[in-house]
């Protein structure tokens, strides 16, 4: 346990002091959120239409921006390796870095999500239940981001591999959690699709460390 | 199956099945043609554009099933280190790629005159989209990692990762209440489909497996052969 906080903490500040991507991911959204009302005109009853897809949208590609820096640093500088000398389940340390990834760069954007969908117009009604849906489906898509890290942590130029790996494995996330919102909008219940959004995410944070370590571990061989 | 981890017992095992394995294609597809073509009625609702169905179906079927394939021989690689399973795996990538997009062609050309679109976002639609890009996904990985081990190492974690979309595409239609009609074949209580219309679509899918496993084996041997070029010329280099 206290290695794994150890690295969670040696993880956090890395983040803290290199940036961590959070600013590049930022900008980021606020790129689509200042460009989608240019683009599509100013008509804000489509613009209402379109808030929450939009933004888990930019969301979701932003989080890939950085998936790539989830392992590689530590793999090329040996320290991984380190780690899987520990007594600690190797699984458990890529489910902590993905989860540092989680708290750096995923959250902190599915956080200051709200004020950005009410520049896209998004009803005040719905804000309460879009930020729960973004907030548990950031864990997810920090996970899975993770496993397109794993996956091309030894590659010379992975980032064009971790699109086409992930952006399958995000559909589901992606589906579910704009329709918690919109379902709001058709005076339907949110409670369904934020279920299943949530079993996702469970899902996710079983299956994903499993392989992601597998995928490591082939890099370390 | 260990017997046949040496690639010389594989392949003249394999040369020894290929003639054989053909001419069934061959058989099949000229039976399930006609079937479909000929002697199976046109559907009251669809008429003569039901037999679109008959390239349609079995080509999803082969799609999926060769994600199936592709994820078994992933999982032997990975627990009993069969070292043709990796290849096996590997082969049958691109094979099911194309039948997949086989599957979502015909699906749209059936779709424009039954449906009046090319495509529609429904459920059944776009996790065979996703399956496609599963695909590419994991044809990607061969090609983006140039050492053979850690290729093979990778990509059968992402095969096995994707697998997790066959129960998805399998149960969509039955999850979500939409355009593509709900499973007739392959349900309780038996198939909802005319006799002789079911008669030409399993001869179809027996045809298109036979395809598919011809492929595949055309594929393993020149899978070999490209090993075994690849160890020549290692040897060469390493020799001198």
């Amino acid at each position: 346990m206290g290695a794994l906080k150890a690295i969670l903490w040696r993880d956090l500040a890395l983040a803290r002091q290199q940036g961590g991507g959070l600013g590049a991911a930022f900008s980021f959204i606020l790129a689509v959120v200042v460009l989608v009302p240019l683009a599509i005109g100013p008509d804000l009853v489509l613009l209402q239409r379109l808030a929450a897809g939009m933004l888990w949208l930019s969301l979701l590609l932003a989080v890939l921006l950085t998936a790539e820096q989830i392992f590689q640093r530590d793999l090329e500088d040996g320290s991984l390796e380190l780690m899987t000398m520990t007594t600690v389940p190797f699984e458990l340390i890529a489910l902590v870095k993905a989860i540092a990834h989680w708290l750096t760069v995923s959250l902190p954007l599915a956080v200051i999500a709200p004020p950005l969908g009410l520049l896209l117009n998004l009803d005040i009604n719905q804000l309460p239940i879009f930020w729960l849906s973004i907030i548990v489906g950031s864990l997810a898509l920090s996970l899975l981001a993770s496993l397109g890290g794993a996956i091309t942590a030894g590659l010379r130029r992975g980032g064009l591999l971790v699109s086409i790996l992930v952006l399958p494995l995000y559909i589901p996330v992606l589906i579910f959690g704009v329709s918690a919102t919109t379902m709001l909008m058709g005076a339907q219940s949110a409670v369904p699709s934020l279920l299943v959004l949530l079993a996702i995410t469970l899902l996710c944070l079983v299956m994903v460390p499993l392989a992601c370590a597998a995928a490591l571990r082939a890099y370390m061989r | 199956m260990q017997k046949f981890a040496n690639p010389t017992l594989f392949l003249n095992l394999a040369n020894a099945v290929l003639p054989y394995l053909i001419a069934i294609t061959a058989v099949l597809f000229t039976l399930g043609l006609y079937g479909a073509l000929v002697t199976s009625p046109a559907d009251y609702q669809q008429g003569e554009t039901v037999r679109i169905m008959y390239v349609h179906v079995p080509a999803s079927w082969i799609g999926m099933f060769a994600y199936g394939f592709m994820a078994f021989f992933s999982a032997v690689a990975l627990i009993f280190r069969h070292p043709l399973a990796d290849a096996a795996a590997k082969t049958a990538a691109p094979i099911g790629a194309v039948f997949c997009f086989l599957a979502l062609a015909t699906g749209s050309i059936w779709g424009k005159p039954m449906w009046g679109t090319w495509w529609v976002w429904d459920a059944r639609l776009t996790s065979m989209f996703i399956l496609m890009l599963l695909y590419l996904g994991y044809i990607a990985v061969w090609q983006a990692i140039e050492e053979p081990f850690l290729a093979a190492a990778i990509a059968r974690i992402v095969a096995l990762v994707g697998s997790i979309i066959l129960p998805i595409i399998k149960f969509s239609v039955d999850w979500w209440n939409t355009l593509h009609q709900p499973a007739s074949v392959f349900k309780m209580g038996g198939p909802a489909i005319e006799t002789r219309m079911l008669a030409a679509l399993l001869t179809m899918a027996l045809a298109y497996t036979a395809l598919f496993l011809t492929l595949h084996l055309i594929s393993m041997r020149t899978e070999i052969a490209k090993r075994k070029l690849r160890q020549s010329r290692l040897f060469e280099i390493r020799g001198n």
